[in-house]
């Protein structure tokens, strides 16, 4: 399941092929050394779950974080999360599908990045393939660069939770370049490429754990660090200005999701079913667990509560996806999510910072629960799909290991990313513009005009 | 001519306008406005952030009539917005000087 290789010998057979059927006598031995073709099944599965990647981050994301900021700030989150969605998108094209899955670079870099040799999507065709887990069985290559594009685009939208309401939108645009290029396709390369530094490790990560939700998480919280609070912050009130909005969104993240995690087995297969199945009881169990602890903390249970419970949830549950049985995933989101409550009503105000829409707490904290517990719920006498012979323990260090590196390296990244996007563009918009509202200081429209 | 302003429960306002119907009032303005008295506001919670409201919701309801009617219309917006509960609100009355119809320009209480 974790032997994913990015070898593609697709380009090279279709040729070969091409030649061979010219020469009769040669056509036998061909045949036995043909290219592997794509499923149509799993093509049209993947190219399903592309889709449904996008539509968590628009709409869904938009309207998750949109809902929970002020009226005046509404459009200003929105148009931040589609515009470095669709700068994702473009970059990714360009050089970061080749640093990420791109041919090996020299030995010293391998573990960290790949090289430039498909920029520009060099030498990809309608033809060439990508490979799956399964020995033989390929996807388009085509299918798998927009894959994992929706990717990297969810990625730097989901760090913006962190800064809304005061960040300049040209250092968003600025940060998500630079962003991009010198944390998300390193950690990418190291975890999905073979001769990535985790993959090598034999970290555990289905969909992306570490690469999307710790590594989001860790810089939302470094990049809200550095930009400041908003003003009033936490003395004047912000209560988000729709619930409804934000829990529209959250169905929208929910069923995206199952692209997320189920389309990261890359294939229509029980692989699949499984990682589908414990993105709905994972999730469920998450959802419920926040809003129990909310009475025990002596609250009413909130739909709040039970946004912030799914989305826990399905954070946790990402790593563990196609790495757990479903009652292992139900004990992890249950357990994501109670600490997740705590990380956000009561660690957040100890330190007083302003990751004003829970990235780090939810994102950062839920990835790491989800991380570090996959390697527990993995066992196959917990109900995880791993071999006879799995040890709990020495998965466990890799998982920490993994993490930790994660952690680190976001956190130098975006501090850089930041402190170059704050000289270029002064990274936080003047006093009179957050008073007034984002959404007519930078960009001139207003969300609701009655 | 006198105006009576009652501050009233926001729910409790069907009644209120049915009640006055019934006395023969043709026309009233009602708004929706905002203020604090004894009754304190609710405490809202988003991921244990607390912000305590103290303005509580409520509906403003003018209405102006002849003097002989006044004290009926107090009673019966008193009757029909008790709820017996901290909050039912305040009636207040106050004289007016003039009164307009603007479309034919009667005055006094021919226009009311």
């Amino acid at each position: 399941m974790m032997s994913f290789s990015k070898k593609l010998c697709g380009v090279a057979g279709a040729a070969a092929l091409s030649l061979l059927t010219a020469l009769p006598t040669w056509a036998q031995d061909a045949a036995t050394a043909a290219a592997p073709v794509p499923d149509k099944g799993d093509t049209a599965w993947m190219m399903i779950s592309t889709v449904l990647v996008l539509a968590m981050i628009l709409p869904g994301l938009a309207l998750f974080y949109g809902g929970l900021v002020r009226t005046k700030n509404m459009l200003s989150v929105m148009t931040q999360i589609g515009a470095v969605a669709c700068l994702a998108m473009l970059v990714w094209v360009t050089y970061g599908y080749s640093l990420a899955f791109g041919p090996d670079a020299s030995d010293g870099l391998k573990p960290f990045i790949a090289s430039l040799g498909k920029l520009f999507l060099a030498g990809i065709t309608p033809d060439s393939t990508a490979a799956t887990f399964t020995d033989g069985v390929v996807i388009p290559e085509y299918v798998f660069v927009c894959f994992q594009m929706t990717f990297a685009a969810i990625t730097i939208a989901l760090v913006l939770g962190s800064v809304v309401e005061r960040i300049k939108f040209s250092a968003v645009m600025v940060f998500a370049l630079l962003w991009l290029t010198i944390v998300y396709f390193p950690i990418a390369h190291m975890v999905w490429a073979a001769g990535g530094l985790f993959f090598e490790m034999g970290a555990l990560d289905f969909a992306g754990g570490t690469v999307v939700h710790i590594n989001a998480g860790v810089s939302a919280l470094v990049a809200c660090i550095i930009l400041g609070k908003r003003m009033g912050y936490p003395k004047e009130p912000m209560p988000p200005h729709s619930m409804t909005l934000t829990v529209v969104g959250t169905g929208l993240l929910w069923v995206g999701w199952f692209g997320f995690n189920a389309g990261s087995a890359l294939e229509a297969n029980g692989s699949a079913a499984l990682a589908m199945i414990n993105t709905f009881v994972a999730t469920a169990s998450a959802a419920l667990a926040w809003m129990v602890a909310e009475r025990v903390a002596g609250h009413k249970a909130s739909a709040l509560g039970f946004c912030s419970g799914v989305i826990a949830g399905l954070v946790a549950v990402t790593p563990a996806a196609g790495n757990s049985g479903p009652f292992g995933a139900i004990v992890l989101g249950a357990v994501a999510s109670v600490v997740c409550f705590f990380a956000v009503t009561v660690l957040k105000p100890k330190f007083g910072y302003d990751d004003s829409l829970d990235a780090f707490g939810i994102h950062g904290i839920g990835g790491m629960v989800g991380a570090i517990g996959t390697g527990i719920v993995y066992a196959p006498s917990l109900g995880g799909p791993g071999g006879a012979d799995y040890a709990i323990g020495g998965q466990l260090v890799t998982q920490i290991l993994a993490t930790a590196t994660t952690i680190v390296w976001a956190a130098i990244g975006t501090a850089i990313a930041i402190f170059i996007a704050k000289a270029v563009t002064g990274l936080r918009v003047g006093p009179e513009v957050e008073q007034e509202g984002l959404d007519l200081g930078e960009h001139g429209e207003r969300a609701y005009n009655y | 001519m006198k105006l009576v302003m009652a501050i009233i429960k926001p729910f409790k306002l069907d009644e209120v306008r049915e009640a006055l119907s019934s006395l023969g009032i043709a026309g009233m303005t009602v708004s929706e406005v905002k203020g604090f008295g004894r009754q304190k506001g609710q405490t809202e919670i988003y991921r244990g952030a607390e912000y305590s409201t103290n303005m509580v919701p409520k509906i403003k309801i003018e209405v102006v009539c002849d003097d002989d009617l006044a004290p009926r219309v107090v009673e019966a917006t008193q009757a029909a917005a008790n709820s017996g509960a901290i909050g039912d609100g305040k009636i207040f009355v106050l004289d007016v000087g003039q009164a307009v119809r603007i479309r034919t320009g009667e005055t006094g209480e021919t226009a009311l």
